[in-house]
């Protein structure tokens, strides 16, 4: 790209290769003769050029319009009919942004927004939860819409299927709840301990949360992923139009597998985190097997064992109610869907956490 | 002959939040007629859908099916009335962890007391109808996008319903396909006097199959055209139409 001055005319000669063309030199010099000198008209010659591409149309455009904003002629003639054309194209579409005017807001209305975002959605939270209980209510008259292969593949699915993941977990944790006790015990000379330390922290809530925090990522994120693809593919849409409850037919059969398993994979959680101790127990801190397994036997408590069990019964409700929730509520694109997804999982592990307090203050007032 | 009304659409307002799509809507859809509604990309034909389908709750006004109000029906009176629409998505929606007997035997296992062989034989006849006889065990993956559509058409016409709605039924098919789609629609329409409403913007089915339109503006919010679309080619309301009508081709004179 060269060019030159003669009097008010300005030269620019285009030759040669104009692909991913980027001399800021020369373009800024450029615009700066126009701009400096009393240039009255351009004249372009495009007799040696080749090929081009839009970074040509570009640095031509603002080139133009500089020149437009002068009132400088422009003899631009000599250039290839497509490049005309394509500047032409450039002048006439509208650059106006359509619409979207960013909202500024105030504090207070940003507050006030948020506010109303979390009525809304807590109103929005809680019919999802009637709506499920009512659809449990239609189950137990007989009158809910709801196919028992569906229940039974999520029974499979959160059932026997996450068995081996729950059982490596669980017997880690109780691994390391005895190795971290052993630890502080062994100073006291305590280490017959561990084994009633692991027996109790597994049965009352260790089994439990642990099963729920690995069903929430493993079965809750696949409920909210699989709701949300059929929202999506309008597969909701069809069951609304269809006078199908969503609630009875995609919410119902999920929730009374998660309900109905937790519980027993909570068991066979605090099962497996016993084994755990026991094996640091009996390899690490050489207590007889014997003896721990009678010292674990004596540590086990009805009623903690039954506070456990609770917990997943609650655990296996509030990972079933976000999975869905957010499945249900998703957005129409693939976006939406992994969106819907971690929220499920996030929204599922802090609800646990919260439901694990009220039943912890709640035994405490019941003196359990 | 003078036509009974089947849906009447009126002073509709259809938005969302604070968004308002199109305003103050007034049109008549009569039993029978196989009506258009056609528009630009993004006016709101899908909205106007979903508002017609009781999926989205309009910003005013009413729609009037049979001479009952849909928009502020009660759940038990809207269940009577979904009895008689069917749909067709875009996509087809049908489920995707479902056969497509499955599919099909949903809504009658729903709405009728029919026995499973019963069943069986009605689902069976429906995808005959629709050109997938023997296609009964086979899931919605397993088969082609237009495959799908007809399918999930058979499954919109498992109760025999009053009314179909089509969204863009042509989209993404060959142009054969869209025109034995086309003839599909037709024949319902003669065999069973379905009324049928369609979004679309495939001229050929446009000019093919409807014998009654509006026409959407995004930009006016309103309606712009209303009537055979073949009759607003001849005598165009306004320049909007007739450019939509022959693709922007030709300038109106
Ligand atoms: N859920 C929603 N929330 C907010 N705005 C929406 C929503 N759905 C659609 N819109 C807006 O409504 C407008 C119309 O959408 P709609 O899908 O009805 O258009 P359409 O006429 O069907 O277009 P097309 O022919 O491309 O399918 C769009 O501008 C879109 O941005
Ligand atoms: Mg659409």
């Amino acid at each position: 790209m060269k060019y030159k001055v003669e009097k008010n005319i300005l030269h620019l000669e285009l030759s040669g290769n104009y692909l991913e063309y980027a001399d800021d030199k020369t373009i800024t010099s450029l615009y700066l003769a126009i701009q400096d000198k009393a240039v009255k008209v351009i004249e372009i010659s495009a007799a040696g050029l080749q090929k081009w591409d839009s970074t040509l149309v570009v640095i031509l455009f603002s080139l133009e319009k500089l020149a437009r904003d002068r009132h400088i002629q422009i003899k631009d003639n000599q250039l290839p009919l497509n490049l005309k054309q394509l500047l032409e194209l450039a002048f006439s579409v509208n650059r106006n942004p359509v619409l979207k005017v960013p909202k500024q807001q105030g504090l207070l209305e940003k507050i006030g927004d948020w506010g109303i975002n979390i009525v809304q959605g807590s109103s929005k939270g809680f019919y999802f939860l009637y709506e499920s209980f009512c659809s449990f209510g239609r189950l137990l008259k007989g009158s809910a819409v709801m196919r028992p292969v569906d229940f039974l593949f999520s029974l499979e699915d959160c059932g026997y299927k996450a068995i081996p993941i729950v059982s490596l977990i669980s017997f880690m944790v109780g691994l390391i709840l005895a190795f971290v006790g052993a630890v502080q015990l062994k100073v006291f000379g305590a280490e017959i301990y561990v084994a009633s330390l692991v027996t109790i922290g597994m049965t009352r809530i260790m089994g439990a949360i642990m099963t729920g925090v690995i069903i929430a990522g493993r079965t809750g994120a696949s409920y909210a992923a699989t709701i949300g693809t059929m929202q999506v593919n309008e597969e909701i849409d069809a069951l609304k139009t269809m006078g199908i409850s969503v609630s009875d037919f995609l919410v119902l059969p999920r929730m009374s597998a998660l309900i109905l398993t937790m519980p027993l994979l909570t068991m066979w959680s605090d099962f497996m985190g016993m084994i755990g101790g026991a094996f640091v127990g009996i390899t690490m801190l050489d207590i007889p097997f014997q003896r721990y397994f009678e010292l674990s036997i004596e540590a086990i408590n009805l009623s903690n064992f039954l506070v456990g069990i609770f917990h997943g019964f609650v655990f296996g409700f509030v990972i079933a109610i976000c999975g869905c929730y957010y499945g249900v509520n998703c957005g129409r694109n693939a976006d939406s869907v992994g969106l819907a997804t971690t929220k499920a999982v996030v929204a599922a592990i802090v609800w646990m956490i919260v439901m694990t307090g009220i039943i912890t203050i709640l035994c405490e007032v019941l003196g359990i | 002959m003078i036509k009974e009304k089947q849906i009447e659409v009126k002073n509709l307002t259809i938005g969302y939040g604070d968004f308002v799509l199109l305003e103050n809507l007034n049109f008549v859809i009569n039993k029978s007629d196989v009506f258009i509604i056609m528009g630009g990309s993004g006016c709101g034909k899908s909205s106007m859908l979903r508002v017609l389908t009781g999926l989205l709750e309009p910003q005013k006004g009413n729609v009037i099916i049979d001479g009952k109000n849909f928009t502020k029906s009660t759940t038990i009176e809207r269940g009577a009335i979904m009895r008689k629409l069917g749909i067709l998505y875009q996509s087809g929606a049908l489920f995707s962890s479902m056969t497509l007997a499955e599919n099909i035997a949903l809504p009658l296992q729903q709405y009728t007391k029919y026995s499973l062989r019963e069943i069986n034989e009605l689902v069976s006849l429906k995808l005959a109808l629709v050109g997938l006889a023997g296609f009964e065990e086979f899931y919605p993956s397993e088969i082609s996008g237009g495959m799908k559509k007809r399918a999930g058409l058979a499954r919109a016409l498992a109760l025999d319903p009053e009314i179909v709605y089509f969204d863009e039924p042509s989209a993404g098919l060959d142009p054969i396909s869209s025109h034995l789609l086309d003839k599909l629609i037709l024949d319902i329409n003669h065999s069973l006097g379905t009324t049928i409403v369609i979004v679309t913007h495939e001229l050929a089915s446009i000019f093919a199959v409807g014998n009654n339109s509006i026409f959407l503006d995004g930009e006016t919010k309103s309606i712009q055209g209303y009537g055979n679309p073949k009759e607003l080619l001849k005598n165009p309301p306004n320049e909007k139409v007739y450019k939509f009508l022959t693709r922007g081709e030709k300038e109106h004179e």
